[in-house]
């Protein structure tokens, strides 16, 4: 870890303002990522915000019938809201499938969204990493890459977005509401909130610098049933294989997104048009175009029968 | 005191004490946080410096330049210790690879540096601003590629010959009614235990002290003044408290090397604790495998033929993971055929992990019984319980000293409910799941270790053992005590036990589940000794005294047993040692492990309902202590079979997932129901005590019995571990 200055904002303009006005600082939020990426020196940011006190830390209700989560509301406290077990089950299963109770604890909407990739040459310091160093190389392609992405990637970067609870936000149609330094505000999709690795992997999402994540917003609920399948090698505390996140309507059409295969949370409108027709028909869209490596071709298996059994589970 | 013939009837076997379910003494100081680790030893060195340890970033070469000037200036250091100014060192025995590295590398994350400092925060980043220019050299990574180049390896203690053959196998194979040729593949596997490794050097003059985590300590001691090159009394080891070792901290490792020559450097006392992401590369780990089993069996179940071949690999001058040999034990048959190769690759060394050998060995000879039973038609329990052998089946004139085996396989079959499992795969369902029901046979030898104690019994009736056994979390304190206060007739409260120092008796160490039984006997043999000297002084016949409730009785007179101590401490040291009981019969621990398995119909995972393991492990010291290691074991068994591996990357030489995200072993979740069950059963042959080990008996062929388990809920065979769903997804039925 580097020496940092730290210092704590007491409004989401000032946070960003202050953010602009030194070279490489980071909002802090639970730490639990930015802190771990730190002492690896995956990370080495000379100046700390604190964003903790920002009282962004409410989920209230919008006009249009929706939710607005604060970007500090804790996983744990999203996840137990009872506005989200009913009305958008998706999130809450989403965020109580990963990480652990404690962790959860810490551990923040916006932070979550940004949480960095779980590839494991990303984590090791002495590997070419364009992700971490960019024109490095990337020692992943050609190596161990059974837990890597099998679509939307580049000849730069193979590695996956790891969050769960994205997987839910996209299938929700959420939008990432922002503060920049300028004071200006804005929303963002979340469809084009994270991006694909493309030549500079670096560039994870589509916020500029020392912009400030204040909330997220849900729309209005979409009724249905809200299933999230998340695979992975052992029962809890780890991260997804894949992980496939529906809501499915009485009348067999749905939305459906998935995790653990890109960059990003990866969910393609058209193929889901293909719902009525099945798991098959779905994914042969939804991941047409991947580029699986020998050890990762599985997970487009993979995905096609989670969905299969998810479908079989709404209607039952 | 010598042990060379069968144990009789003894103070042990009042039970008085021995043979409880006692809660560990250590207990409440683990629990409260106050049990001092080494890296915890505040109470010695207040204000220690902190080394961090800088690993090679190749796997093999050569380092062309190293500049330390910039960590040199950073704030806090107070010196960066590298091969070139350590001075000489020496490598000792038990490791392959040197432990400071440089110019020349062996393994990726070999140490190559140790960045000292005033605080840990600032030897961590100065350790950043070392820099170090490296030639790669290419090496060989890949144990499949190097299969071909292997050859057979020199035999040693620990390997055992490399070769056996009995009969005449490849006749008897060729010619039997049924046979099995299949091979199976179990990876590398790292010990992960929670606490790394960890060290406090402090120098007086040219003594040295270290405060350390160390299963082995004589052994440790040596390998610390050896590497040095140091007078072995110049050395003091002391480890009390072990967070965890499963064979990784048998030797001597980086941390204490390292931390002996930082606080050499540095003029101070220095704390090492290897970081995490260094200790998959950095330390030893189990070696992969790849085995190759035959069967030939009539068709009534007789075996035949049965050979075993395994190749595993290591760095130059290292050794196999002895996978064969409980296929030389386990089942009879009179043609027979074992192998051992080793290849030679520049992976970071192999050695031992809990139950080496046996764990992955029988991991692969426990899924050739179940599919030569199902050949044959048989039910795998009884298939087993028909190729049973009271006798070492390469030296029939070994009986076993005691074997009930078939009694652990039927009382397993019995409490597990096997009768109702579907000897016709794929066939259970419980909604999406498919459900499975598996078992294999566990064994595990039993070593025994020369091993001593010193006993002392003062006037307030107070008995200290001190020995340099170490506790492993295994329950070691709990068990000395227990053997203590049954030998002088005293109260656990009265016991005070004092372990893991070298200046204490030399004891046989935690490791190969020998320490149990060892060390005891050795405590049992200086309470012998403490008995004499109390019977001595108080004038009374030894043989004829009775040692009960504090006091020592004869006849109808009745002594305190602090009065013998009234002028001053009693004290007694010996140690047990061992004639040829061993040769003349072959001592094991058996178990029958039942597993059932719930595998996702539709993404393949598998996840473990319930466990049961029957042991037969002689006496049963601590029942729940003995529980305890058992469902440890297992756990770790159901890791082997469902998750655990180091990637390998054979471009680079290293493995990829070295930290505790990457590497995953069992969480909570993964193990619901776990059911022990001992047999009462003591073994005179092994020791007074007529106890064995059982630490690694419960992972010994848990892996395979998951793997039944899978394939009886799928059909689908995999002989290749980890079982991870990617390797029989396309081969389940079709979602429903
Ligand atoms: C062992 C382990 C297991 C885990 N398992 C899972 C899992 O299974 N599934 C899963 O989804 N996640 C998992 N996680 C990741 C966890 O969800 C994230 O670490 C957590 O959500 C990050 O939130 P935080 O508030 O701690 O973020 P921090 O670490 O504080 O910050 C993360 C990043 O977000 C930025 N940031 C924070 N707040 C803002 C803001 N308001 N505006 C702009 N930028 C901001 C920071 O600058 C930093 O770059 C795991 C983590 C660990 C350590
Ligand atoms: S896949 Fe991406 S994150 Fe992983 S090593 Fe390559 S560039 Fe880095």
């Amino acid at each position: 870890m580097r020496p940092f200055t730290y210092e704590r904002a007491t409004t989401p303009a000032e946070a960003a303002a202050a953010a602009a006005h030194t070279q490489g600082a980071r909002f802090i939020a639970g730490g639990t990522n930015l802190l771990d990426l730190m002492k690896l020196q995956i990370e080495t940011p000379p100046h700390l915000i604190d964003v903790n006190g920002l009282g962004l830390d409410n989920i209230e209700a919008t006009e249009d019938g929706g939710l607005r989560i604060g970007a500090l509301v804790s996983n744990t406290n999203l996840a137990a809201d009872p506005r989200v077990r009913r009305d958008y089950g998706l999130l809450a299963r989403a965020l109580l499938a990963g990480a652990s109770g404690q962790l959860r604890n810490k551990a923040t909407t916006a932070g979550n969204l940004l949480q960095r990739t779980r590839c494991p040459y990303f984590y090791d310091t002495a590997q070419p990493c364009n992700k971490r160093q960019p024109g490095s190389g990337c020692a992943a392609i050609g190596g161990f890459t059974r837990q890597l992405g099998v679509i939307g990637t580049s000849d730069a970067c193979i590695a996956t977005h790891p969050s769960d609870m994205a997987v839910a936000l996209r299938a929700l149609d959420a939008t990432v509401e922002t503060v920049r330094a300028d004071g200006a505000t804005r929303s963002i999709p979340m469809a084009d909130f994270h991006r694909l690795p493309g030549d500079t992997p670096h560039v994870e999402t589509a916020l500029e610098t020392g912009e400030l994540i204040t909330s997220v917003v849900l729309p209005k609920p979409l009724g249905g049933r809200h299933i999230y399948r998340k695979v992975r090698d052992r029962a809890s505390y780890a991260f997804a294989l894949v992980s496939v996140g529906a809501v499915l309507q009485p009348d067999g059409t749905g939305r459906v997104a998935l995790g653990g295969v890109a960059h990003k949370p990866w969910r393609g409108e058209a193929a889901e048009s293909e719902m009525p027709r099945g798991a098959n028909a779905v994914v042969g869209q939804l991941l047409a175009g991947a580029r699986p490596t020998r050890e990762n071709a599985f997970k487009i298996t993979l995905v096609e029968r989670t969905l299969a059994s998810i479908l079989v589970e709404a209607k039952g | 005191m010598k042990f060379d013939s069968a144990a009789t009837t003894n103070p042990i076997d009042r039970l008085k004490v021995i043979g409880q379910p006692l809660d560990r003494i250590d207990g409440p100081l683990k629990t409260t946080g106050k049990a001092p680790y080494a890296y915890e030893r505040h109470d010695i060195v207040a204000d220690p410096a902190y080394g961090h340890v800088i690993g090679a970033t190749i796997a093999k070469g050569r380092i062309t330049a190293m500049d330390l000037s910039a960590a040199e200036r950073a704030p806090g250091v107070l010196a960066v210790v590298t091969a070139r100014n350590a001075g000489v060192l020496k490598k000792g025995n038990y490791n392959t690879a040197h432990l400071l590295g440089g110019p020349d590398i062996q393994h990726y994350h070999q140490a190559v540096a140790l960045v000292v400092a005033e605080s840990f925060e600032q030897a961590r980043a100065a350790a950043h601003l070392v820099r170090i220019d490296y030639k790669a050299e290419p090496g060989r990574f890949d144990l499949h590629a190097a299969k071909g180049s292997a050859t057979a390896p020199e035999p040693s203690d620990l390997t055992g010959p490399i070769d056996t053959h009995v009969g005449d196998f490849p006749r008897a194979f060729a010619q039997a009614a049924v046979r099995l040729d299949e091979t199976y593949t179990t990876p590398d596997q790292s010990h992960a235990m929670m606490e790394p490794h960890a060290t406090l050097a402090s120098w007086e003059g040219d003594s040295l002290t270290v405060w350390t985590s160390n299963q082995m300590v004589a052994w440790s001691t040596g390998e610390l003044a050896t590497t040095l090159g140091i007078p072995p009394e110049k050395v003091r080891l002391i480890s009390p408290y072990i967070g965890g070792g499963f064979g990784s901290k048998l030797f001597l490792r980086a941390d204490v090397v390292l931390a002996a020559l930082g606080a050499r450097a540095a003029g101070r006392p220095v704390k090492v604790a290897l970081q995490r992401p260094l200790i998959a590369n950095n330390t030893t780990h189990r070696p992969a495998t790849i085995q190759r089993v035959r069967l030939g069996a009539e068709r009534d179940g007789t075996i035949t033929a049965i050979g075993h071949e395994s190749w595993s690999g290591d760095l130059e001058g290292g050794g196999p993971e002895t996978a064969v040999g409980q296929t030389r034990l386990l089942y009879a048959g009179a043609n027979r055929m074992t192998s051992m190769r080793l290849a030679v690759l520049d992976l970071p060394e192999g050695n031992a992990m809990r139950a080496p050998g046996e764990a992955p060995g029988l991991m692969a000879l426990e899924i050739a019984m179940d599919e030569m039973a199902e050949k044959l038609g048989i039910d795998p329990v009884e298939f087993r319980i028909r190729n049973d052998t009271q006798v070492d089946p390469e030296h029939p004139e070994r009986p076993f000293s005691a074997r009930p085996f078939v009694q652990c396989l039927r009382l397993g079959a019995e409490r597990f409910g096997w009768d109702r499992r579907n000897a016709r795969p794929g066939q259970i369902r419980d909604g999406r799941w498919l459900i499975g029901l598996g078992m294999a046979a566990g064994f595990r030898n039993n070593l025994l270790a020369k091993s001593g104690a010193r006993v002392r019994l003062d006037n307030l009736g107070v008995v200290t053992v001190e020995t340099d056994m170490t506790d492993i979390g295994t329950g070691s304190y709990t068990i000395i005590a227990q053997t203590a206060a049954e030998m002088m007739g005293v109260p656990m409260e009265q016991v005070r036990v004092v372990l893991g120092d070298s200046s204490f008796p030399v004891s046989a160490g935690s490791g190969g589940q020998w320490g149990a039984a060892s060390s005891t006997a050795g405590v049992y043999a200086a309470c012998v000794k403490l008995r004499e000297e109390v019977a001595r002084k108080l004038s009374l016949n030894s043989a004829d005294a009775e040692f009960v409730d504090g006091e020592v009785r004869v006849g109808n007179r009745s002594i305190r047993l602090q009065a013998a101590a009234a002028e001053g401490d009693l004290v007694a040291e010996d140690r047990m040692e061992y004639g040829d009981i061993t040769e003349k019969m072959q001592q094991s621990t058996f178990a029958g492990h039942f597993v059932e398995v719930a595998v996702d119909s539709a993404t393949g995972e598998s996840r473990i309902r319930r466990m049961l393991a029957v042991c037969a492990a002689g006496r049963i010291l601590n029942p729940k202590s003995a529980r305890s290691q058992v469902i440890g074991a297992m756990t770790m068994g159901a890791g082997a079979a469902l998750m655990e591996e180091l990637a390998v990357d054979t471009r680079r030489g290293f493995f990829v997932n070295h930290d505790l995200v990457g590497y995953e072993v069992p969480v909570h979740a993964d193990i619901p129901h776990q059911e022990v069950v001992f047999l009462d059963e003591t073994d005179p042959m092994s020791t007074p005590l007529k106890a064995k080990g059982v630490g690694e008996l419960g992972i010994c062929g848990v892996g395979a019995a998951v793997a039944n388990a899978i394939y009886n809920a799928t059909g689908v065979r995999v002989r290749d571990y980890p079982i991870t769903l990617d390797k029989h997804l396309d081969r389940l039925p079709d979602v429903a």
